[in-house]
């Protein structure tokens, strides 16, 4: 199994690139006109998570990006998904 | 690396891809019946199109030396008008004689509707009618969570199901407990963005029931590679993963659940 320095070998660079590149999109997003939506607000609710120390982090941030109604939908308005709740 | 594809959609990819797959050790792909990026008009066009599944994308495989299988159904992205759907699964069986099906997919729920859960449903019945195992596609992005509950909850309501003998797709972090604690195989799908990275699908692997798991690409018409799974494997490599590990993963595991289809058979 690798060490954690192993794995930081591998995948520090690419979570550095990532991390940036949400940081980056965060700024962007302030500077341009206009509202944001549900998307925003499901994104800003998921951040907190990566400062969790509790392990499941993946799945706690798509908890909070997930419908948790129950009931079906009485029907399809769109084909599509938008990757954060509108509730 | 020897592996199986277990689900592509090769009718929307060229020529070249089956040269890739060839050259990358893929040893047979499965192709479950889905969602064209538009909508078909009439049944027609579905009739069409299982005889693309059914006879002429075996053909363009085997000139690479892969066996090519299909599932077929009517998607859940097209089943939202019941009366159409119905109308498109009258057509179905008179496939499901041929020898390269294996069965009932990929089904599923889309926007977690009350008319696709009653297709869903009447395909399930259809797959037991025939004992056929059963390929599910669950839902994207937000609504997969709720329509993998909805899922296994109306699965549960099929007592004569082997639960063993049926694959919920597109699993995530979120998802792949609660598939794997009712007794499914779960699928882990390697797609840009919308789904599994190899290095999340290897997260899940290595603290989840692997024994239970498979990897496919879903390549189709969209921004997605079909060779993901091979270069999932070599990501697996990069993590100190051996051979047979990796070998489970990608060629034993899919063989296995692939194994109970009388049609499934590798050269």
């Amino acid at each position: 199994m690798p060490s954690k320095k192993d794995i930081l070998d591998l995948h520090f660079m690419d979570a550095r690139y990532k991390l940036l590149d949400i940081a980056a999109f965060l700024d962007r997003l302030e500077r341009h006109p206009g509202e944001t939506d549900f998307r925003f607000d499901g994104l800003k609710k998921a951040l907190p998570i990566l400062l969790s120390d509790q392990p499941g982090r993946a799945k706690a941030v798509l908890d909070a990006l997930s419908d948790h109604s129950t009931e079906p939908a009485e029907k399809a308005t769109f084909q599509g998904a938008f990757g954060a709740p509108q509730a | 690396m020897k592996y199986i594809e277990p689900h592509a959609h090769m009718v929307s990819r060229t020529t070249d891809d089956y040269e890739k797959l060839a050259l990358a050790g893929c040893a047979a792909i499965c192709e479950p019946a889905f969602w064209a990026g538009f909508d078909r008009s009439s049944p027609a066009g579905f009739y069409d199109y299982y005889r693309q599944l059914t006879d002429y994308e075996p053909k363009r495989a085997a000139k690479y030396g892969i066996p090519h299988f299909c599932w077929l159904c009517i998607n859940p992205k097209e089943a939202e008008d019941a009366g159409f759907a119905r109308e498109v699964m009258a057509i179905i069986p008179e496939f499901l004689d041929k020898p390269t099906v294996l069965g009932i997919g990929e089904i599923g729920l889309n926007k977690n509707t009350r008319s696709e859960l009653a297709i869903f449903e009447e395909h399930v019945q259809l797959a037991l009618d025939r004992d056929l195992p059963i390929l599910i596609h669950t839902p994207h992005l937000e609504d997969k969570l709720k329509g993998t509950k909805l899922i296994l909850d109306s699965l549960a309501s099929f007592s004569k199901l082997d639960r063993g003998k049926v694959i919920i797709d597109h699993v995530e972090e979120h998802t792949v407990g609660i598939v794997q604690d009712q007794g499914y195989w779960a699928g882990l799908t390697l797609y840009p963005e919308s789904k599994c990275t190899p290095n999340r699908a290897i997260d899940i692997l290595e603290t989840c029931d692997r024994s239970r798991l498979w990897l496919n690409s879903a390549c189709d018409w969209g921004v997605s590679d079909p060779l993901a799974v091979v270069k999932c494997g070599l990501e697996m490599k990069r993590r100190q993963h051996d051979a047979a590990w990796i070998e489970d993963v990608l060629f034993e595991n899919p063989k296995r659940f692939l194994s109970q289809s009388p049609n499934f058979k590798l050269p």
